[in-house]
């Protein structure tokens, strides 16, 4: 395999609301497309093996670990990140209470769990913990235990 | 400097829980870490790995990475300088530069799987991939020694040539024990024979990781005038500087390290890895910024896990409920190179007892795995789950009640530590009591459901904690608003916890500070974030700088006003003088004519931290069928001796109980006989997830720390320590079969209940 010439993919896509028209390497994941091409370095790498949740991203609506996507793949397709997730009048509601709550503490898989919690939300809006807990079961957090992140769910939900 | 204080109690800033400073960015994604630096003309790095665990270098072919498109540099072991044979602080752990640099890439053997062996610097990520794998490496394997009764065993091949143990004060040649260290008091033989019972066991435990979840990363610029820049995932900018400067035999002075936001590290990012790599790859570049990702499986095989090994412990004890003495071998893993947590688990090993004779040898052993690191109360865990396992077995024994008899035996005030430091004011005591009272120790487990089982497990625990060097500035605004400047990483919200002890003095709403974390040209000295060091050691030299602020305010009053200094008076926030009185932000607006900016700056370097510990109690449900044990109810009760931001201090206590709870049940370094790591990815090392945790119940007891000012303890080490023995004491309570291996994980159970 030589990488220095790599067969590029053009890719059209939607990111937190904005169009991206863009030449993706084929073999580039979507998190190195959104960090190294367009510069959205809030998703984070953590394992690179689908099994962190870092690195967790939002495609049409749906939930992926975008290190086990291609960025060809979301050609023509809606991506959303943490960075698409505050608006000009403020912060999501989920951002507010993981604030309040404490629920960060080195804060590096804080950018996919808010993209994971906002998942659930979006389409459950009112899970028990149970729920919330198994939700979330894909984001690794090692500084806090998840005791406080399930009390910032659930206080959005209240 | 040791100084003791009257703790006020009377509070306005601390003991409140204000949003962190830097939390907006943190949950928005705008926060730079490591991974994220980016600058003009950035190429990338990788590094090949040995794929043995113990083997000599015969030789290393890089042709067709040189001459590859894309590449710039190539580099092996003979592109190092020589670093000097001298052992340097690392903040939590010492580090020799000349064998620290044979960890960083390997010189003629490899030590472990996943030794570095060569690195490249290449126009982009994948290409650097592509052309690491490139190199041919021909080796000469070895036999893999992966534990300590292989590596200690009679004819062992010694894993670091050269090495000379100094084994109780004597040097011993061609061993794998790099050191043997006893702290002995009184006559344990004597005190056995006078025992009513003696109980000794042998417990085991596997090799763990920190398990962070940002995999380590580095940049650097080796600018035309050997000017080196540094960007690194780390705990302690000042640890990367003077490890750099070390291991690439460069000045400090002319070693600048940016301060990046840091992903986790637990004591695992003490140690540098990828930076000297990244600087001399610059170098060879050009000049070119080279930033190099770890990934994932490398962060499990090659950085500094915590060391497996194992622990026999012996404790006579006498009918009347009193220990009479107690003796231990520590035998832990240092990895690849001497230096495992065996010294700091003799500190900790007796800490939570009082004990009138004690013996403890420490054992610090080579084996073919990662050089360890510090994690999280390094060597306490381990200690913990021995002292807890026979204690438990002492109660069960002899009838008596496990927080009785701990109190019973409990340090104190004046207790000498097994090493033989005497105990200031600490809080074990009243962490029992506050255990005996608490909700869950009185609330009976209740049936467990058909098919399976439950019990109840109570630990205690105890760490140090940590003081030595840190530097806060202060800047007050004219606005009012004050800029405060302090060198500690912060991973937990410490900048917030840092400035807040500066606003108690002030009086300014910790709101209105804008706490910063420069470079390491531009703050002075500061230790790793580590230890249990930051909120009590840089916390205190924000108090100090808050303090001269305040003098040297008193003066510029004193000059608007034409009066003496020692006229004015300072008290919440507002300067008074012969009637007058002015509030400290209004008057940051009236500074120039007494001479423009009021700033002022604290050093300090401590060298007593106060101690630590912690009490808790585990529930614990087994499956019988499958052993899969859930934890259904747990209480941490620690000592804090003064919660500065008890919201924070409470999720340090909750996470280091979760990190414990993995350690407990379920993570282990899986080796196989040819001294690989089998489970080396987050699926198969499987750290707890949100489902396989309950709500953490939290018990934060109030001892204030003689030595500072509010009393602060270090609280972040001490709750990763019970769980190993509560969770283990449990799962005896359970199925009424002991444990004395980690981790208590659902094979061993099903055997521990089919035997």
């Amino acid at each position: 395999m030589t990488t220095n010439s790599p067969s590029k993919v053009h890719v059209t896509t939607t990111i937190n609301g904005q169009q991206h028209e863009l030449l993706v390497p084929g073999y580039m994941s979507l998190l190195d497309t959104l960090r190294e091409l367009i510069g959205l370095t809030g998703t984070k790498e953590g394992c690179l093996d689908g099994n962190c949740g870092a690195c967790t991203v939002s495609v049409d609506g749906r939930i992926v670990d975008s290190c086990l996507v291609l960025g060809a793949e979301v050609n023509g397709k809606n991506v959303d990140t943490v960075e698409g997730m505050a608006t000009p009048e403020g912060l999501h509601p989920l951002q507010q209470a993981f604030l309040e709550e404490a629920a960060l503490q080195c804060g590096i898989c804080t950018p996919g769990f808010l993209v994971a919690a906002k998942g659930l939300l979006d389409n459950e809006p009112s899970p028990t913990e149970g729920r919330i807990r198994h939700w979330l079961a894909g984001n690794l957090c090692r500084c806090t235990g998840y005791d406080k992140i399930v009390r910032a769910v659930q206080k959005v939900i209240d | 400097m040791v100084a003791t204080y009257e703790t006020k109690s009377d509070y306005k800033v601390i003991g409140n829980s204000p949003i962190r400073h830097d939390g907006v960015d943190k949950v928005t994604g705008r926060a730079i870490y490591g991974g994220d630096v980016k600058a003009p003309g950035l190429i990338w790095g990788d590094v090949l790995r040995s794929p043995h665990a113990h083997a000599r270098i015969k030789s290393i072919d890089t042709s067709a990475a040189e001459a590859m498109d894309g590449v710039f540099a190539v580099l092996t072991h003979a592109d190092f300088p020589q670093a000097d044979d001298l052992t340097i602080d690392a903040g939590e752990g010492t580090v020799n530069l000349r064998r620290g640099q044979s960890n960083v890439m390997a010189d003629q053997k490899v030590h472990y799987k996943g030794h570095v062996v060569a690195a490249v610097a290449a126009v982009d990520r994948n290409t650097a991939q592509v052309a690491a794998q490139s190199i041919k490496v021909e080796y000469e394997v070895l036999p893999a020694i992966s534990d300590v009764d292989a590596a200690m065993a009679e004819g062992a091949p010694q894993i670091l040539e050269g090495l000379v143990g100094d084994h109780l004060g004597e040097n011993v040649e061609n061993t794998n024990v790099a050191r043997v260290f006893r702290h002995e008091f009184g006559n344990v033989d004597d005190a056995f024979a006078n025992s009513d019972l003696v109980i000794e066991r042998t417990v085991s435990m596997s090799m763990v990781h920190q398990g962070y979840i940002e995999p380590h990363n580095a940049t650097a610029i080796w600018g035309q005038d050997d000017n080196l820049t540094v960007w690194s995932s780390t705990q302690g900018s000042f640890g990367v500087r003077s490890q750099v400067a070390g291991l690439l035999h460069h000045p400090e002075s002319k070693i600048k390290v940016n301060y990046v936001e840091i992903g986790g590290g637990f004591g695992g990012k003490t140690v540098v890895y990828l930076a000297p790599i990244a600087a001399l790859l610059s170098r060879k570049s050009g000049g070119r910024p080279v930033k190099l990702v770890m990934d994932r499986s490398a962060v499990f095989e090659a950085t500094g896990p915590a060391p497996g090994g194992k622990i026999r412990m012996k404790i006579g004890v006498n009918k009347d409920g009193k220990i009479q003495a107690a003796d231990t071998d520590l035998i832990l893993e240092a990895g690849g190179f001497p230096g495992s947590a065996v010294g700091a688990a003799a500190i900790c090993v007796f800490a939570c007892y009082n004990l009138p004779v004690s013996r403890i040898t420490g054992y610090d052993v080579l084996v073919n795995k990662p050089k360890s690191a510090a994690y999280r109360a390094p060597g306490s865990p381990q200690a913990s789950f021995a002292i807890e396992t026979v204690i438990d077995e002492i109660c069960d024994e002899l009838g008596f009640d496990k927080i009785q008899f701990r109190l019973d035996n409990a340090a104190h005030e004046g207790t000498r530590r097994g090493d033989g430091v005497q105990f200031i004011r600490v809080g074990l005591e009243e962490c029992l009591v506050a255990a005996k009272e608490s909700d869950h120790w009185n609330t009976p487990l209740g049936d467990a459901p058909a098919g399976k089982a439950r019990g109840r497990g109570i630990a205690s625990a105890y760490w140090m904690n940590g003081g030595g060097k840190s530097t806060c500035d202060l800047m007050l605004q004219d606005d009012g608003t004050v800029m405060l400047n302090e060198g500690s990483a912060d991973i937990g919200g410490t900048r917030t916890s840092i400035a807040m002890q500066a606003a108690e003095v002030l009086g300014i709403p910790v709101e209105d500070f804008h706490p910063s974390i420069p470079d390491t040209d531009t703050i002075g000295f500061t230790g790793v974030t580590g230890g249990s060091r930051t909120t009590y050691t840089t916390g205190l030299a924000a108090y100090n700088a808050a303090q001269k602020l305040v003098v040297e305010l008193k003066s510029r009053v004193a000059d608007l006003w034409e009066t003496e200094a020692s006229n004015v008076e300072f008290a919440d926030g507002t300067f008074t003088a012969n009637g007058d009185s002015i509030g400290i932000q209004e008057l940051a607006g009236k500074l120039d004519p007494t001479g423009g900016p009021a700033t002022s700056t604290s050093s300090v370097n401590l060298a007593e931290a106060g101690n630590a510990y912690g009490v808790q109690i585990c529930d614990l449900e087994i499956d019988l069928a499958t052993g899969k044990t859930d934890v259904i109810r747990y209480t941490a009760v620690q000592d804090v001796g003064k919660a500065v931001h008890p919201q924070y201090a409470e999720g340090q206590i909750q996470g280091g109980v979760v990190q414990g709870l993995g350690w407990a049940l379920n993570e282990e370094y899986f080796i196989t006989d040819d001294g690989a790591m089998a489970n080396r990815s987050f699926l198969d090392y499987r750290m707890p997830t949100s489902l396989d945790m309950p709500m953490i119940d939290t018990i934060m007891v109030e001892v204030p720390n003689p030595l500072h000012p509010y009393g602060v303890r270090g609280i972040g080490e001490v709750p990763i320590c019970p769980p190993l023995s509560a969770a283990a004491q449990a799962a005896k309570e359970a199925i009424g079969k002991p444990f004395y291996e980690l981790p208590v994980k659902p094979g061993r159970i099903l055997e521990a209940l089919n035997d």
